[in-house]
């Protein structure tokens, strides 16, 4: 049975951002009526309990269950934290939703308002989208002009305000509370929980933090039904899903499917990614974003679902598919990652901080072919005094990539050092050694 | 641990602070456009919660002059009403904010992992040598810039080149670069081809 998108439809048509189109084709906005005028908040959360959506930024959390979690009996105000920083590295899936199909997402975050007795959503959206942000306000503009935002919604009494919020930069900020520090105008730098953001989030108010592709669910479940949504996918699993396909392969980009797709099928499949490049092979998968473990090409042929994912011994994470051919060193592969992390990490634990940046110090020397046997069980020495011993998920994911590496391509590590050099120099990789990225 | 002489550890680079202090620049004020573009977002926010609007009046000071100016951040202070301190904190914290004056565009290449799978490294190897500036460095004209920043969020479009922070290029190639410039040069923003998604 061939599956039909609904996330990403009309994307491929010219004015399929516009209200009018959304009104005319896709929902408009007929599930936050349907949710304001005929169902109270309560029923909305046990609605989207029943369908079983887990976030699709990463942890894959039931939504149902965070947003009954936030507090309710307090006179202070809610919120919504849309989390549009989309900084994973590979991922490109709530730039494509935003920029294409903003109403779906604007329609959810009023949905979450109401359903968590919220009169204010932000959409925390990341400084290099800025060629998105102006779509998404230019359509919450409209929005409020044909009445879907604003007062009064549909005559119910349901006021909602919806604000893009510009970051600035900073991977750190994808992390929930630190996404809250920086929409407080400070650095984005994650929070001790708890409390978690359920009880004191933005301006230590009960808030929600949901990713884009999450929020976007919730008016299809609203109008399709929870049985429409729990038929899609396997169990515990379900709904649509959006994958985002890049590295070496012949036709990367977004592909909208089912959990039950098989990551083979989407990295190879002629419909999907369309397989290798070149025709060279695939010699490593990262499954769901820098920060998850690298599968090797026998594993993959598994659902690219959350549990299934896991149970391979990676995180389906924010489903950013990224395949490595043979042509590819996996030290430099780990560098290039660290060097990433060295970058990003906020600064406030100690052990990512200054970890992060002994990681990067030993993988250049071996990659450079100047390290010693040693340094590799020294590696791992580091990595495990970084991993657990953090505020937030960061150091586990910095560690990923140096762990699973080494694991399956520990030969890979021991060539460089006894040979002295890289030994898979790839003609598409720099010549030069470069610098330390540091603070521009 | 042991680790070899040439791992530059030394007390002479890492025991120092390495704060660096922005420009002091000319004494600053919002234009009036700015002013009232500044004065409209800040009522996005709880009137205690001004300091939220910290990051878009950063914005407009850099639309304004460039970059951020300590002159500007103690301004951005008086309309926050925090101290400069607190500011200070923010612009160097973010990567987007630039605390020097940087050329007319400001090239930053994405340079994780799926745009260097696809040659990034080649890229602004290649940047580099055809505008005779490190990484990091502004060219003698004052016209360009060149930066590497972390993903941006592109990466089936990649290499990705993100210009002025608002404008993207994509599918760069080490061979394509001089027509790059030059199209830059001559026809503005205008020679970018913007960011267009390709969904199945």
């Amino acid at each position: 049975m061939a599956y039909e998108p609904v996330l990403t439809k009309f994307v491929k048509e010219p004015n399929c951002y516009t209200l009018d189109f959304y009104k005319a084709k896709d929902l408009g906005y007929e599930a936050l009526r349907k949710a304001v005028t005929t169902m109270q908040p309560n029923d909305v959360i046990e609605m989207v309990k029943a369908s079983g959506l887990r976030g699709r930024g990463g942890a894959g959390f039931p939504t149902g269950l965070k947003w009954q979690f936030v507090l309710k009996d307090t006179p202070k105000p809610k919120y919504i934290c849309c989390n549009a920083d989309e900084s994973e590295p590979g991922t490109f899936k709530d730039h494509l939703l935003m920029e294409r199909n903003p109403h779906l997402l604007i329609e959810g975050c009023a949905i979450g308002c109401y359903a968590i007795g919220a009169k204010v959503a932000y959409i925390y959206i990341r400084g290099e989208f800025y060629h998105v942000q102006k779509v998404l306000e230019q359509q919450i503009e409209e929005a409020y002009r044909a009445g879907f935002l604003g007062k009064n919604i549909f005559g119910s009494g349901f006021d909602c305000d919806v604000f893009v919020h510009r970051g600035a930069g900073a991977y750190e900020a994808g992390e929930e509370t630190a996404l809250i520090e920086s929409l407080e105008g400070k650095r984005a730098q994650p929070r001790i929980k708890p409390p978690f953001p359920a009880v004191s989030g933005l301006y230590n108010c009960p808030s929600a933090v949901n990713n884009v592709e999450t929020l976007a669910n919730v008016p299809l479940i609203i109008s399709k039904g929870v049985e429409w949504f729990t038929s899609l996918g396997p169990e515990k699993n379900n709904g649509p899903k959006l994958y985002c396909v890049s590295g070496h392969v012949k036709n990367p980009g977004v592909f909208e499917a089912t959990m039950d797709v098989s990551l083979k099928e989407l990295i190879l499949g002629d419909q999907y990614a369309g397989g290798m490049k070149d025709g060279r092979t695939l010699k490593a998968v990262i499954p769901g974003g820098s920060s998850t473990p690298v599968l090797l090409p026998d594993q993959i042929d598994i659902p690219a679902s959350f549990d299934a994912v896991a149970k391979a011994g990676s995180m389906l994470g924010s489903a950013a598919i990224m395949a490595v051919d043979d042509t590819t060193c996996m030290v430099w592969l780990a560098k290039n990652l660290l060097a990433f992390y060295r970058h990003e990490s906020c600064g406030k634990c100690t052990p990512c901080r200054e970890g992060a940046d002994w990681l990067l110090k030993l993988l250049t020397r071996i990659e450079a072919g100047e390290g010693q046997m040693k340094d590799i069980d020294l590696l791992l020495d580091v990595s495990k005094n970084i991993g657990g011993k953090t505020l937030c998920p960061f150091g586990d994911a910095e560690i990923a990539p140096v762990l699973s590496t080494i694991k399956h391509f520990r030969h890979e590590y021991e060539a460089h050092v006894r040979e002295g050099c890289c030994t898979i120099p790839a003609p598409w990789r720099g010549t030069r050694a470069p610098a330390l990225a540091g603070h521009h | 641990m042991s680790f070899h002489a040439r791992m530059d550890y030394s007390p002479a680079k890492f025991h120092k602070s390495e704060r660096r202090l922005a420009d002091v620049g000319e004494p600053f004020r919002f234009s009036p456009e700015h002013q009232a573009t500044f004065d409209r977002l800040v009522t996005h926010y709880p009137a205690e919660r001004r300091k939220s609007a910290i990051l878009y009046a950063l914005y407009l000071v850099q639309e304004q002059q460039g970059y951020v100016s300590r002159a500007a951040m103690r301004f951005v202070a008086e309309q926050i009403g925090c101290t400069p301190a607190e500011v200070e904190d923010v612009v160097t914290y973010y990567v987007m904010f630039f605390q020097k004056p940087v050329g007319t565009y400001a090239l930053a290449v994405c340079r994780t992992l799926s745009c260097a799978l696809a040659g990034a490294e080649r890229v602004t190897e290649a940047l580099s040598d055809h505008l005779g500036v490190p990484v990091g460095g502004t060219d003698a004209s004052g016209t360009f810039t060149l930066l590497e920043f972390e993903c941006l969020g592109a990466c089936d479009r990649a290499p990705v080149v993100m210009v002025n922070n608002d404008h993207w290029h994509e599918h760069l190639t080490p061979d394509g670069v001089p027509k790059f410039i030059e199209d830059l040069r001559v026809k503005g923003l205008a020679a970018l081809t913007g960011c267009h998604h390709k969904v199945e």
